[in-house]
């Protein structure tokens, strides 16, 4: 995922690596659901994807498995969620949010059932097995749909708080995140709500405006670039994409010099399309460059091959920005 | 005093009536499905369900899904009459900003889900009776479908899983009325035979008359220890009640003319007056008067 020298930046950062924030989701939902039989785990023969072996070992009558069926994952979800329990429908996110996406909008998100769906093995995590396994439009889909949250964390620290925050939280949620080991971002007690983005450094050259897994190769531009060019550039952490932190952005976009957003989705729809509606509406003029995925058909490749291909690493971001101060 | 079956037809013809006057003063709704499905949910709403407006936020309470949403004229009316609403809403319908839409609303009181797309109803009742497994509840939920929206295969998902998981408290009724809107469910897209195919998928299955009080209430109302999920085969008529409407497919969303609507009205008011004089009659038999 990271050349030699975004590592090297990392490790003069003082960074380390962390878990896949997978499995964050995985332990944090079972030590809740240890003490509340009322969560539920719904599953649609992805509990080995979303590592919920011990969950289901450990707290078998309170697994659902509905089988290779997301319609009715979704649908199951918001019946048990309608009865009251606190449910985590968990699947792929390119399966969960396109095959369901009617039950999504009709039963979990225009009845107001307090679902929360979590994808897994989002973006271009599943890279090597092709377009059929991406989601890089649930984002988009999403966002067009009233009463529904939109959740990706960056890190373990966003994971687990995200998640904490879900089960109680007074709206349905999807939470989307990868498979990868990701690198802490946060000091130890460092505070999380959604809807609030996290300016994890401060700066006035460019503003990064990143989303899950395409924050940490921010900071690392932005580091990179105080090294080599002396820089000050501000990283922001978009975790939450729907309630959208506006004011976070256009503080960005009226003090720094350029905008870039990164997000590992495609360019339309997205984070950065909701910075650009968000700057223009207010009437703040920055130089933005959306970085994502373009209209294309996607490259094959690992996640970190597509990553790197499409200029969503330390020295993709860091070129982006440098060509907007031209 | 619980109705008699004579009581339940008058109801129901009563039921009828406000179908079409609503319907009509809306411009709008689906009436072939709603009047097949009248009686059905006659039983239910009076004989069957223990929901009622101090019960409806009860988790005790059975549940009503009803699948086919676009006949909400016919759950609508029902909801008025169990008290849930004034029935002067309904003369809202389909008008700007009211509740009272072409599909059940949870904002319409008495309503558990927004229903209209078709094929997900069942799925939430399978959760919902899940639920109900979980807790040790008595509660049943009872789900209402179209025979034409069986093609839906996100059904045929929630019948496996029902019947994975000995959903002896989930009962799914088809309104059986072999109509949709482009013509016969055989020809469109044939799903007969529909009680092998439930069967197939592990439930007990129970073939009626759609229109047989006794039989409904039978078939409806007796709580099942079998360990498999029922699927209630219920044979109706399109259009049920109105000659002209019944067994033809432009009433699916037909809404009456003026001549029209006089003239269902007067083949309901006749048939309400003849089940009056019967229901006195029996009453006067029965020693009652």
């Amino acid at each position: 995922m990271f050349s030699p020298a975004a590592k090297t930046v990392a490790e003069s950062l003082g960074l380390k690596m962390g878990k896949a924030n997978l499995e964050v989701f995985a332990t944090t939902l079972q030590s809740m659901a240890e003490l509340d039989r009322d969560i539920l785990a719904v599953t649609s023969d992805s509990r080995g994807s979303g590592k919920l072996g011990p969950f289901a070992q450990a707290l078998p009558d309170q697994i659902v498995e509905v089988g290779i069926a997301e319609q009715n994952l979704v649908g199951v979800a918001a019946g048990l969620a309608s009865a009251g329990k606190k449910v985590f429908a968990v699947s792929p996110a390119c399966f969960l949010s396109a095959r369901a996406l009617e039950q999504i909008k009709n039963d979990v998100a225009y009845s107001d059932n307090r679902v929360n769906l979590i994808g897994i093995s989002a973006g271009v995590s599943y890279g090597a097995l092709g377009t059929t396994h991406h989601s890089l439009h649930d984002v988009a889909a999403l966002r067009a749909i009233n009463n529904i949250d939109i959740v990706v964390p960056a890190d373990n620290h966003e994971t687990r708080a995200a998640i904490t925050l879900a089960v109680d939280h007074d709206k349905p949620t999807f939470i989307r995140f990868g498979k990868a080991a990701v690198y802490d971002l946060y000091p130890a007690n460092a505070g999380f709500d959604f809807g609030k983005a996290a300016v994890l450094r401060d700066g006035t050259d460019v503003a990064f405006i990143g989303t899950g897994e395409t924050v940490i190769h921010c900071l690392l531009a932005a580091e990179h670039l105080k090294q080599t060019k002396g820089l000050s550039c501000r990283v922001i952490s978009m975790h939450t994409i729907k309630p959208f932190d506006v004011q976070t952005v256009l503080e960005a976009g009226r003090e720094c010099r350029a905008v870039v957003t990164a997000e590992e989705h495609f360019i339309f729809g997205g984070l950065g399309e909701a910075c650009a509606g968000a700057l223009m509406q207010a009437g703040v003029m920055a130089k933005l460059k959306i970085v994502g995925i373009p209209d294309e058909y996607t490259v094959t490749g690992a996640q970190a091959d597509i990553y790197r291909h499409y200029g969503l690493s330390m020295e993709g971001l860091s070129t982006a920005a440098t060509a907007l101060l031209k | 005093m619980p109705y008699t079956d004579r009581q339940l037809q008058l109801k129901s013809i009563g039921y009828r009536k406000k179908i079409l006057k609503y319907i009509t003063g809306a411009g709008a709704g689906h009436t072939g499905g709603s009047l097949s499905c009248t009686d059905i949910l006659t039983v239910l709403y009076n004989r069957v369900l223990n929901v009622s407006t101090q019960t409806f936020k009860s988790p005790d309470r059975d549940r009503y899904i009803q699948s086919k949403g676009h006949s909400a004229e016919a759950l609508f009316v029902v909801l008025a009459d169990k008290g849930f609403y004034d029935e002067k809403e309904l003369e809202t319908l389909c008008h700007y900003q009211s509740h009272w839409v072409g599909h059940p609303t949870r904002h319409v009181p008495g309503v558990e889900h927004n229903t209209g797309g078709l094929g997900h109803g069942l799925s939430i009742g399978v959760g919902t009776a899940i639920a109900g497994k979980k807790d040790n509840k008595a509660f049943r939920v009872f789900v209402l479908l179209g025979d034409g929206e069986l093609a839906e295969g996100s059904n045929w998902e929630a019948a496996m899983a029902a019947s994975n998981y000995k959903l002896d408290n989930l009962i799914a009724i088809v309104d059986h009325n072999t109509l949709q809107i482009s013509g016969r469910t055989r020809d469109v897209m044939s799903n007969e035979p529909l009680d092998e195919k439930f069967k197939a998928f592990g439930w007990d299955v129970a073939i009626i008359d759609g229109h047989d009080y006794p039989l409904l209430t039978e078939t409806l109302g007796t709580c099942r220890t079998t360990g498999k999920p029922l699927a209630v085969i219920a044979n109706t008529v399109k259009g049920r009640g109105v000659s002209f409407m019944e067994d033809v497919a432009k009433w699916h969303h037909g809404v009456p003319s003026e001549k029209e609507y006089a003239q269902a009205m007067a083949e309901l008011d006749a048939a309400f007056t003849a089940a009056a004089e019967a229901e006195k009659n029996e009453r006067v038999e029965a020693g009652a008067l």
